[in-house]
């Protein structure tokens, strides 16, 4: 360890979408590393720990060694050229550099997509459907006597959203903690989730929805036949006593993972578990909250939407932001070999694409800003590697309930923010065409 | 900054300097007016042109939590009406609640150089800063949200009033907001705590807090007077939308006991109850509201008024959105924020067939055409609760044009008339003039921007030029010119120019002890650090602080430091 101790005190871990802005960090400035981590959890400690400083070139054109210049001056070439070009990622950046990400998108009438088309894009199509009764964790943490997790895992996922937001913590009306509160999982399957819970409710694979609707029939008093536990594991009894103990407590609140909307039914589960904390309404305070996974990809829904008007899965070709998922969702424009050319920033599609996506990827120039070697790095043809947020780089982070929280970083670091390098690359594309591309057939008007 | 410029041949209407229709010429230099500039500088010919200040929003919601929410959940109002981006501006869509660099562009292209959002919770500040810093030409501030707080209730429960002025001032600055704002005091407290209650009156026990909306509404009144804050509490009244609520209306006024107080979309404020077995529907109580603020200098209010069509719901009144719900269709949001607010979305469509929308229409119209003072009477849609900002050229005829408005009286649910003075008030035009104060120079002095809101030398260089027009629509729905800090943003109708607009805030002193007394309520009740809680400088690139000018010291006395 060396001399050079710093701590800083309050900083922010970007790991998962809990946030948890209670970090006190002790830093060793000589070796550029965080040594300890107070109040992460395993997960977060493993995050801080991993992120020293490797000795990465500044980037890579075709593999070679490049300055960051150079690379920017690549990039704007082929983004500048490139006819449908896609921007995608963006979930483990700041909302500063996904600011920049959409104006580009916009400038060269590309497409902007986030990791949510592949996560809980079908919360987010259902809560177009059907809107949303959620709240921010303080309020589940001060006011949620009955706790639903519905498809997650969170003692392996999300752990502090246990012991910091919604089963343990005391809250102003939760005065006794875990005490004052009933703690309910539904699931698949057993998992290290399940012992945290007062009532384990396994459901049959592939039977969420059918769960749900059985649930809102309940409620709203209609008669649900017996079979239905034939059809989906779940006793008429067990929903009964849920309905009960849902429609007499003081303010309930669903927590969902990707159990539920990456499954069979997609946005139908979403949109049904939506519509059951809103029926439930009428009788007593009910919310729901998707529990997010990458550090921000709730700052990038954020962002998408106040620039665009839409979440993610953005097309700018006619000029106006354009959303169809399935359409200008990054999976599809690159299974259907349509994207040209793509900007990767801070994610990884050719680990965890389908293979005909990822296929595609090899066959058009890649860009990808990231801080660490990756399959999609390998196969770009310019990689710049840039500093990691919230340990290295300020700036803004939104927690899954849409809290933002400005980052502490922890040390310097030498490679440039995605912020500075996608500011660079926006400026030198606008050099490139002569200000934002118009698209053909243009009212003269616009052009001026 | 734009180079110096002189306006020629315009009829000037600047009411704050007694202009009222002149021709004479207005210079522009360094983004303010000026007395003259060299004769070499560059001319607009306003010949046959209107002159104004440019345009004022005194309550919208444009940025922030809810907005975006707002956003999200109508795609399908976005899809076809588009904005196209241009070699200098960007994209974006529209519907009730457009994108940010849309609503930034569209205020523009009305004339308006200014607007203030109306309620932010503390914890969505930061949120609708960088929304603002998304949203063009415009200088923006917001009001932060106060009224359902629960540190607050706590100091004002155990009586502790110079703390709570104290928090209050800690709060507005560390924010960066522009002013106190109330929603329906106590009402998101029923709402969260109570299994969805709400309050029905200014005596309502606040859930297990031993305090009535009546002692929160008259604490922040005090505490609001006594930062000496530019724009005072803006309060939106409990009841909003009630048959009756115009006792709770006339109440909340009386709290003010001569301090100044601003009432926020006071249509949605002014219905009593119908005789009888249609008791639950509202009539117009418009006169009754008049008659008070006419003879109450120390009271303000913005109108609130509803335009036919589409709008949002979108309120920090989660109770009353949810009660809306019913008539919206099917999309309903509802945001809480620990321990600050509640919130509701909901889209609607106020239609003149239905007796309540027509009623509501009619008292916005009342309100605007009985009201005796322009300066305290002031221009808002609520936008986009009442309808969009897009709708304010109609607005503007309908008082100017009393062909018009007569011709849009008879397609209107005629019941609804019939409980209403609309009918009364039939002979009444709004002048030039009286339009530049309800949009400018009123809500300028409302809001305490003495650079705004007028033409006189040193103020800000936002100005609109008109084409003089029969059709008052046509007239304010599309400027010729529009200047921003000097620079000519609009020229011939079409944006010329992008334009990065102020944050307008304010930074009142306070005791630092009161920290003492709010961080270890964050300890114990917020999710995010007390640390990192205050919005940062980084957030306003180009900020303006507001001056306060207090009654009392900001430090308390204490011992050996003042005999
Ligand atoms: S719960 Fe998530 S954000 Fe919090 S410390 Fe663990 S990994 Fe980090
Ligand atoms: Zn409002």
């Amino acid at each position: 360890m060396g001399e050079n101790l710093k701590v800083v005190r309050d900083a922010t871990c970007t790991f998962c979408g809990c946030v948890c802005d209670d970090m006190h960090l002790t830093v060793d400035l000589d070796q550029k590393r965080i040594m300890k981590a107070e109040n992460a959890c395993i997960l977060g400690k493993a995050w801080f720990r991993e992120h020293g400083i490797e000795e990465r070139p500044l980037a890579l054109i075709g593999g070679r060694t490049a300055t960051t210049e150079e690379a920017v001056e690549a990039a704007a070439q082929i983004l500048a050229q490139a006819r449908f070009p896609l921007i995608y990622g963006l979930s483990d950046t700041t909302c500063e550099a996904q600011r920049v990400a959409v104006a580009i998108a916009d400038m060269i009438g590309g497409t902007v997509d986030t990791t949510t088309s592949v996560c809980h894009g079908p919360s987010g199509i259902a809560f177009e459907g059907v809107g949303e009764s959620t709240a921010s964790l303080g309020e589940i943490k001060n006011r949620a006597d009955l706790v639903v997790f519905w498809g997650g895992n969170p003692a392996e996922a999300h752990p502090r959203l246990f012991s910091r937001y919604a089963v343990t913590p005391k809250g102003m009306f939760i005065p006794n903690g875990r005490k004052d509160r009933t703690v309910v999982l539904v699931d698949v399957r057993r998992t290290p989730s399940t012992p945290a819970a007062d009532i384990f409710i396994q459901v049959k694979p592939r039977s969420d929805f059918e769960v749900l609707w059985a649930l809102r029939a309940l409620v709203k008093g209609r008669k649900v036949d017996p079979s239905i536990e034939r059809r989906t594991g779940v006793s008429l009894a067990v929903l009964e006593d849920l309905v009960a103990r849902m429609k007499s407590c003081r303010f309930g609140v669903f927590l969902f993972g990707m159990g539920l909307t990456m499954n069979r039914g997609r946005h139908f589960n979403s949109g049904a578990l939506l519509a059951l904390a809103t029926d439930l309404n009428e009788f007593t305070h009910w919310v729901a909250k998707p529990v997010r996974g990458h550090g921000n990809v709730t700052g990038a829904d954020n962002v998408v939407s106040w620039q665009t008007g839409f979440p993610f899965g953005v097309n700018f070709s006619r000029g106006y932001p354009r959303f169809n998922p399935g359409e200008f969702t990054s999976v599809d424009l690159l299974t259907r070999r349509e994207a040209d050319a793509a900007l990767i920033i801070a994610s990884d599609p050719a680990d965890n694409f389908p293979k005909a996506a990822i296929e595609h990827l090899r066959r058009i120039p890649v860009i990808t800003l990231d801080p660490k070697a990756t399959p999609t790095t390998q196969l770009a043809q310019v990689a710049f590697t840039t500093a990691t947020y919230g340990i290295n780089v300020s700036g803004t982070v939104y927690r899954m309930d849409d809290v933002p929280i400005t980052l502490r970083p922890a040390f310097e670091s030498p490679y440039p923010s995605d912020e500075q390098v996608l500011t660079a690359i926006r400026d030198r594309v606008r050099a490139l065409l002569g200000g934002n591309r118009l698209p053909a057939g243009a009212p003269v008007a616009a052009a001026s | 900054m734009g180079s110096p410029l002189r306006i020629v041949n315009g009829r000037v209407y600047d009411p704050a300097n007694g202009v009222n229709g002149a021709v004479q010429d207005v210079c522009v230099r360094d983004g303010k007016i000026v007395a003259d500039v060299p004769p070499d500088a560059k001319r607009i010919d306003a010949a046959g042109m209107v002159v104004m200040p440019g345009g004022i929003d005194i309550h919208c919601h444009i940025a922030g939590p809810k907005v975006n929410l707002a956003r999200k959940v109508q795609p399908e109002t976005h899809q076809d009406d588009v904005q196209l981006r241009t070699r200098l501006t960007r994209s974006g869509t529209g519907g009730t609640v457009p994108s940010t660099f849309a609503t930034g562009y569209r205020y523009a292209t009305l004339g308006y150089t200014t607007a203030m959002e109306a309620a932010v919770t503390p914890l969505g500040a930061r949120h609708t800063l960088e929304e603002f810093h998304d949203t063009p030409v415009l200088d923006k501030g917001f009001f932060v949200l106060v009224g359902n707080n629960l540190l607050l209730y706590r100091l004002l429960q155990e009586g502790r009033r110079e703390e709570l002025r104290h928090a209050l001032a800690w709060w507005l600055k560390v924010t960066k907001a522009y002013a106190p704002k109330l929603v329906n005091p106590g009402g998101d407290e029923m709402w969260k705590g109570q299994r969805n209650a709400n309050i029905t009156s200014l005596d309502d026990k606040i859930g297990s807090f031993d305090l009535t909306p009546r002692r929160v509404i008259a604490a922040f009144i005090e505490a609001g007077n006594e930062l000496g804050l530019p724009h005072p509490v803006h309060i939106h009244c409990n009841n909003l939308g009630h048959s009756g609520n115009v006792e709770t209306t006339l109440e909340t006024m009386r709290l003010a006991e001569g301090r100044r107080a601003h009432i926020a979309h006071i249509q949605f404020h002014s219905y009593g109850a119908a005789a009888g077995k249609s008791q639950s529907n509202p009539t117009s109580r418009a006169r009754d509201i008049i008659e008070y603020i006419n003879t109450h200098p120390n009271i303000s209010a913005d109108v609130g008024a509803v335009m036919f069509g589409p709008a949002t719901i979108m309120t920090g009144d989660a109770p009353l959105a949810y009660m809306l719900r019913r008539f919206g269709g099917n999309k309903w949001v509802n945001a809480d924020t620990e321990n600050e607010s509640g919130c509701g979305i909901v889209p609607f469509r106020y239609q003149d067939r239905v007796y309540t929308n027509a009623l509501q229409w009619a008292i916005g119209l009342e309100l605007l055409l009985l009201s005796e003072d322009p300066w305290r009477m002031v221009f808002s849609t609520d936008h986009p609760n009442g309808g969009s900002f897009m709708s304010y050229p109609r607005l503007i005829r309908l008082l100017m044009d009393r062909g018009y408005r007569k011709e849009q009286m008879a397609h209107v649910n005629q019941k609804a008339l019939d409980r209403s003075a609309l009918r009364d008030c039939q002979e009444r035009e709004y002048s030039l003039s009286e339009i530049a104060i309800i949009t400018r120079a009123g809500p300028a002095r409302l809001l305490g921007l003495t650079d705004k809101g007028h033409l006189g030398v040193g103020a800000d260089a936002d100005v609109t030029i008109y084409e003089e027009d029969e059709d008052k629509e046509k007239m304010f729905s599309a400027p010729r010119y529009v200047i921003k800090d000097g620079e000519l943003i609009i020229e011939d109708h079409e944006l010329r120019a992008d334009h990065q607009g102020r944050l307008l805030h304010v930074a009142p002193d306070y005791d630092p002890q009161i920290e003492q007394v709010i961080e270890p309520f964050f300890e114990d009740f917020y999710t995010i650090r007390f640390a990192n809680y205050p919005v940062d400088d980084r957030y306003v690139p180009n900020g303006q602080i507001i001056p306060t000018t207090p009654s009392v010291a900001a430090a308390p006395a204490t011992a050996g430091t003042r005999t």
